[in-house]
């Protein structure tokens, strides 16, 4: 689905990330975790190719990043939702055509798609906040939009960016619930954070992966968590 | 072929796409610039193309009709004039390439001569020499020929086959027509870079949107046409303004009058008034061209 192998990323002169492998299977849960700084967003945008790796390969869907024209890693991203800590909405355009924006851009029918939308929104907890605006929006309900965007094209993969930075712990489990509820549906998980806490409440509901990044590398995370 | 002009392409642009249309947020003063630009341009170009055309009538009617006639200027004591007269006439009228020859009638050469010293001009009274109109046709006549001829049975007669003042004319009224078609390659270019500079404040302002756009699967294509489509038609819609009133304001100045010469031959003409129609659809080009280039340009930066 989404492999890495002896992938290196370097920015500014800097070595970020250096000799990563890693293999997202199909229905899989991973947690990626380290310090801030450490280049946990960084491996995540090498992972729906928002960035080129400096060295390695990386194959997305059984494709090698560095093949794909621009176009293909736009159809590729059609298959992977992206949950931002910062969200990343439209301003202009209420929360329920922001959660739709990546039908409006694959060129689907809204008035078909209408009844997925609301099914979503109901999910999430958002359905009496689609005609706001995303800064009327709380942290959580944000986090809860951005997440409901991301899972509207039915992705295999969904890769999140510490979903629960900035929310409280009430809502951080209720956000955890729901990924870990998509796991269960047969969806690919990743979630980059560095809340421990939050992936020793997950261990508990779902068979985890957490991996590490330590000095550049990639490592199995211990016993510990 | 791909290169083939395809109208349903240009249809389904036009039409667009409401829901691609409603990503992009509303921009305000690069809106305003592109209209304003659209239109001062488009009524520059149609007051160009208005003196460009009206400088093409003008070489040509210079070109043409002046080069077909002559004058025969008579300057001879008053008790000879009629005789001299009837001599060139004469002459003329066995010369070959010669279509017609008249004396002017004293009421015409007035006419000539009020724009200078005013009406009520009693020709009568002043010596002022006899004109004779000459027409000529096919090659037209021999001018050294004529001149010798005249030398030696009309001594007062001097020929002006108008060449030394004409030519000066129509090579002027030419330079100005080419300099009305090099403006409106200028007010082109001008469009085009103005466009573009409003296209990259866009662009660059909505920075923001194409990263939201493209983390949800937008291909480029499509975020270029959100940009592309408002501001081409944006363009036509400025420059469909601005040739309406430069064509009311063409519309009120004064109509052709052979007193106020060049000056008031400004206008369109017949089927010529059909020229500032293309200036829209032309305008909206240069947009889509521009906005088109700023915003591949801008989104491969962006990569």
């Amino acid at each position: 689905m989404i492999e890495l192998e002896n992938v290196a990323y370097s920015y500014g002169g800097g070595e970020l990330l250096s000799d990563i492998s890693l293999k997202l299977q199909p229905g899989s849960f991973h947690f990626l975790t380290g310090p801030s700084g450490s280049g946990k967003t960084t491996l995540l945008k090498l992972c729906y190719g928002a960035l080129l790796p400096t060295a390695g390969h990386i194959r997305l869907f059984d494709t090698d990043l560095r093949a794909m024209e621009r176009d293909d890693i736009a159809l590729m991203r059609r298959r992977v939702g992206v949950v931002h800590q910062d969200c990343q909405f439209l301003d202009h355009m209420p929360v329920s055509d922001n959660i739709a924006l990546p039908l409006m851009v694959s060129g689907r029918d809204l008035l078909s798609e209408d009844a997925n939308l609301k099914e979503l929104m109901t999910w999430v907890g958002l359905t009496s906040r689609g005609d706001a605006r995303p800064p009327e929006l709380s942290g959580g309900e944000r986090q809860r939009a951005a997440l409901a965007r991301a899972l509207i094209m039915s992705p295999d993969v969904v890769l999140a960016d510490e979903p629960t930075g900035n929310v409280d712990w009430e809502m951080s489990q209720r956000l955890l619930r729901l990924l870990v509820e998509l796991n269960r549906m047969g969806k690919t998980i990743m979630i980059a954070t560095h809340d421990l806490a939050l992936i020793r409440a997950a261990k508990a509901h779902v068979q985890a992966r957490v991996l590490r990044i330590s000095n550049r590398r990639l490592q199995l995370a211990g016993a510990d968590l | 072929m791909s290169s083939k002009f395809d109208l349903s392409k240009v249809t389904e642009f036009l039409i667009g796409d409401a829901q691609a249309e409603r990503v992009v947020p509303p921009t305000g003063y690069t809106a305003s610039l592109t209209l304003f630009t659209a239109a001062a341009m488009a009524f520059l170009a149609v007051f160009t193309l208005a003196l460009s055309l009206a400088t093409g009538r003008l070489a040509d009617r210079w070109g043409d009709e002046l080069a077909r006639s002559s004058t025969i200027r008579i300057s001879a004591p008053e008790g000879q004039m009629a005789a001299q007269t009837e001599a060139a006439l004469n002459v003329l009228n066995t010369s070959k390439g010669v279509a017609s020859a008249r004396a002017l009638t004293d009421k015409e050469q007035r006419a000539l001569l009020e724009p200078w010293f005013g009406p009520g001009l009693p020709v009568d009274s002043l010596p002022i020499p006899q004109l004779i109109e000459v027409i000529e046709e096919g090659a037209g006549f021999d001018a050294e020929g004529l001149r010798l001829r005249l030398a030696a049975e009309v001594p007062g007669a001097v020929l002006d086959d108008h060449t030394r003042w004409r030519k000066p004319l129509v090579r002027a009224a030419s330079r100005l027509r080419l300099l009305g078609w090099v403006s409106l390659i200028l007010i082109g270019a001008a469009t085009a870079a103005m466009i573009t500079l409003a296209a990259n404040a866009a662009l660059s302002a909505n920075e923001q949107v194409i990263k939201v756009l493209r983390l949800v699967g937008a291909r480029d294509g499509y975020i270029a046409q959100a940009f592309v489509r408002r501001f081409t038609l944006r363009a036509l819609g400025g420059a469909t303004a601005g040739v309406v009133l430069a064509c009311l304001a063409i519309l009120l100045l004064p109509a052709a009058q052979a007193e106020g010469g060049f000056l008031t031959g400004l206008g369109f003409r017949g089927w010529h008034w059909l020229w500032p129609l293309i200036v829209p659809p032309l305008a909206a080009g240069v947009a889509f061209a521009a906005t088109q280039a700023a915003a591949r340009k801008t989104l491969k930066d962006m990569s």
